[in-house]
């Protein structure tokens, strides 16, 4: 049971990163605007956030840079992909380069630690919050444990990152803004001549992206860990593409698959050299790789046909 | 006359070195059906595009109610009660009908109340005018009439007085497009004026009150309908005299040359579309295959052809087997003598990214004439091409242009050449005039009935009914994959129409 119990909780703090980060694509990529630059932007928004918050002290401070220098990128990609109808995936690729670079020159001309930040303490980080009775209520059995072992205990971002899944549905299927969203995923010429602007639109879509990869990146060098490390998204931002189609662009979906990758990703951590009954000690390798094979496999064939937004990648030229 | 609902004075629109719309003045009365007519790239859809917002004219006034309007953005035209229902529909797929027709007309910002509002204001359109459609049905389930009529009420719903319909018939069977008829005179009668677009002689004759033709971008003449002839018509849009009914001699059939026994054809979805089809085509005759759509035509040339795998039933070209169940392959059959054009130019018939020159041998680019050792023999390609070009006055008359380049006609023309030049003893054409202007239409038209009389025999699919009766000898009707009757060339479109639509021989002849 502890064990079971342990495994669940480093599950939901490795899945948070990758539910922001799928649900930022999935804002981005409703609007037709594939974005393979996730993980640049969140590699970024973490280096600015755990600068800025060791810098002034705050989290909060980090959290805002964070997100500021995501939806900077956000727009570097929509530029080049909106207003000058570029490849959006090279687009999203050079974002992943500009960012991946940039951090460890920044970092190592700022602070001189090969490239980390200082570390985090105090006020600079997100501290786990306790959840009212949570003390109170520990010693029930079952319905105690899962409450103030699981749920209660986490910092701030993890239950803001839980509570975008049915606000990102609620703005998707009951709003105007969510279904002209999804409209110019789909016919962006059906937007166009229903007189809304297809470019404002795309744009609104991206800053959405690119406020919840900054969340994303705070979340990794300011919550979970205690500052920045070089290339610390390691690959979450296309493991959180790979949920996305996965979970065919639907945000409840979207946080079941996140949650997976994230269980996957918890337990070769928890079994690393751990022997197995059988088959004996399992290279630490392969249990790393589990995720991404499952990925493979899911996609594969285990989740049927995956129909992206029909006018995803394709730039919106008025035809004459 | 009535007052004007729209009147354009002095428009002008340039794209590049195109004029697209030259001085343009054109007044529509209030309440009417206008038509405007004229060939693909004759500037109507340009000028519609500029009246509903989505283009600028570079010069010109646009009065809407007789006061002068500036409509920028097609806000701009729905605010003044322009609505369009376009060429290409502009609905999502995968919403379902209220969720297109609310689209940009939401009016708040939350969709519960402004779906519940829609939902009456469409129940209210839907006894007014009589158009019934599920407002939850999703639209890629609807057919295609069906999603027209969601454009309309999208139109409606933004409460449109003037409805700019853009080539509205295309994509419609002749059933639809009468309903779509019906309609548009009940919004008339209701007031709404109704500006129609189309390249179609027939529908202008028998909907509108007014026509308006247009030709290179100018407005060549508006005439009342009641005191215009298709003849006139055709005569103003193409610039000179066009024939509309094909010349043809008597026909001097000869032997089988193409045997049809019992063939049964299922698609991809194991749905069978030809259930047991049998028939012969002989030299020196054009057999017709009349029917709605989607009744197991296209299938069944596809078997013939070698493009699709039948599940039973034989073919016999020149009297010896085509293996249509096992490994027919278009390329054997090519030289065997039987050639094919294809009903989509577009998909099948033309790679459209290739220039005019590699297109105008696809498929015969191993024959000899075009090779050089092991490799294209490119002089002779285009020495083929040029020679093609002038022999069926493709235009532009440049082979080494982007197939995209070409009009519909002309593409058409492309691929033709390319399979009558060949010589064939069999020719399958499918849809030879689909997308193609009045001009064009009465060449290819020519060209088949020359095939016929040099001794070949044609097997012709169609789902325009005048082009069947016009060119065949004898004619076939298709319904849900049989054969259901066939007539001689005199056979009125009365008669032929009820066997399209399924009624059995004996109760069509009552």
């Amino acid at each position: 049971m502890d064990l079971l119990v342990q495994l669940l909780d480093a599950t939901i703090r490795v899945s948070v990163p990758l539910l922001l980060a799928c649900l930022a694509g999935l804002y981005s990529e409703r609007a037709g605007i594939f974005d393979i630059g996730l993980e640049g932007k969140m590699l970024a928004g973490a280096f600015a956030g755990a600068s800025a918050a060791a810098v002034s002290g705050s989290a909060w401070v980090g959290l805002l840079a964070a997100v500021a220098i995501a939806v900077l990128l956000a727009l570097v990609h929509g530029f080049a992909s909106i207003t000058h109808r570029g490849n959006q995936i090279v687009s999203g690729v050079a974002i992943n380069f500009i960012a991946a670079g940039s951090t460890i020159i920044l970092g190592q001309a700022w602070f001189r630690q090969g490239g980390r930040t200082p570390a985090l303490s105090g006020d600079a980080r997100f501290s786990a919050i306790e959840l009212p009775g949570a003390e109170a209520l520990r010693d029930v059995p079952v319905i105690g444990t899962i409450y103030s072992d699981l749920i209660s205990g986490h910092s701030l971002l993890v239950y803001v990152a839980f509570l975008m899944v049915p606000f990102t549905w609620w703005v998707l299927f009951r709003t105007r803004f969510g279904l002209r969203l999804r409209a110019v995923g789909e016919n962006p010429a059906a937007v166009d001549t229903a007189g809304i602007s297809v470019t404002w639109l795309r744009y609104r879509a991206v800053i959405c992206t690119g406020i919840l990869t900054g969340l994303a990146g705070a979340y990794l060098s300011v919550a979970q860990n205690a500052g920045f490390v070089k290339d610390m998204t390691a690959g979450k931002g296309y493991i959180a593409l790979a949920a996305l189609i996965f979970a065919k662009w639907k945000p409840v979906p979207a946080m079941f698959a996140c949650l997976l990758f994230g269980f996957l990703d918890a337990a070769s951590i928890r079994f690393q050299g751990m022997p197995w009954p059988v088959i004996g000690k399992v290279p630490v390798q392969l249990i790393n790789a589990l995720p991404f094979i499952l990925t493979i496999i899911l996609l594969a064939g285990f989740i049927g046909k995956a129909i992206p937004p029909r006018a995803g990648g394709v730039p919106y030229v008025k035809e004459r | 006359m009535a007052e004007a609902a729209i009147e354009l004075i002095g428009i002008n629109k340039s794209f590049g070195a195109v004029h697209a719309n030259r001085d343009i003045h054109l007044e529509i009365p209030r309440g009417t059906i206008h038509g405007i007519i004229g060939e693909n790239g004759a500037g109507k859809s340009t000028l519609m595009s500029i009246l509903y917002g989505f283009y600028q004219a570079d010069s010109g006034e646009i009065q809407v109610g007789g006061k002068p309007t500036l409509i920028k953005t097609p806000n701009d035209a729905i605010a003044v009660g322009i609505g369009m229902v376009h060429q290409h529909f502009m609905l999502v797929q995968n919403f379902t009908v209220i969720e297109n027709i609310i689209l940009g007309a939401e009016g708040e910002a939350l969709l519960k109340t402004s779906i519940a509002k829609a939902r009456s204001e469409l129940e209210r359109l839907e006894r007014e005018y009589g158009l019934e459609v599920d407002p939850d049905a999703v639209i890629e389930e609807l057919p295609v009439g069906l999603q027209q009529r969601v454009e309309i009420l999208k139109a409606l719903y933004r409460g449109a007085e003037i409805l700019i319909l853009d080539e509205p018939t295309g994509v419609l069977t002749p059933a639809e497009a009468d309903h779509l008829f019906r309609i548009l005179k009940q919004l008339k009668e209701q007031g709404k004026t109704i500006v129609l677009i189309t390249h179609k002689l027939r529908e202008i004759m028998a909907i509108t009150d007014n026509v308006s033709v247009m030709r290179q971008g100018t407005m060549v003449a508006t005439r009342k309908t009641s005191e215009t002839t298709v003849e006139e018509l055709a005569e103003l849009m193409v610039g000179r005299r066009v024939l509309l009914r094909v010349e043809k001699g008597e026909t001097k059939s000869g032997g089988f040359k193409l045997s049809v026994k019992n063939l049964t054809v299922k698609d991809s979805r194991g749905v069978t579309m030809v259930d047991d089809v049998s028939f012969d085509v002989r030299a020196g005759e054009i057999v017709g295959i009349a029917g709605v759509a989607g009744n197991g035509q296209s299938e069944l040339i596809e078997a013939i052809s070698g493009v699709r795998r039948a599940v039973s039933g034989s073919v016999m070209l020149d009297g010896k087997p085509i293996d249509v169940v096992g490994v027919a392959d278009p390329g054997e059959l090519r030289d065997r003598g039987l050639a094919h054009v294809p009903e989509d130019r577009h998909h099948v018939g033309l790679v459209l990214a290739f220039e005019e020159n590699e297109n105008s041998i696809l498929g015969y680019h191993d024959d000899p004439k075009y090779l050089k050792g092991p490799f294209l023999d490119i002089d002779a390609i285009m020495a083929d091409a040029k020679e093609k070009i002038e022999k069926y006055d493709i235009r532009p008359g440049n082979p080494k242009l982007k197939t995209a380049n070409f009009s519909g006609g002309n593409q058409q023309k492309i691929v033709l050449a390319r399979e009558m030049e060949q010589d064939p003893g069999v020719l399958i054409v499918g849809q030879p005039t689909r997308g193609v202007d009045v001009g064009a239409i009465e060449f290819i038209h020519k060209r088949l009935i020359a095939m016929r009389d040099a001794g070949k025999a044609v097997l012709l699919i169609s789902v325009e009914l005048d082009e069947i009766r016009s060119l065949s000898d004898r004619i076939l009707v298709m319904f849900a994959g049989r054969v259901v009757g066939e007539r001689g060339p005199d056979a009125t479109e009365g008669e032929l129409g009820l066997l399209m639509a399924g009624v059995e021989h004996k109760e069509a002849a009552e």
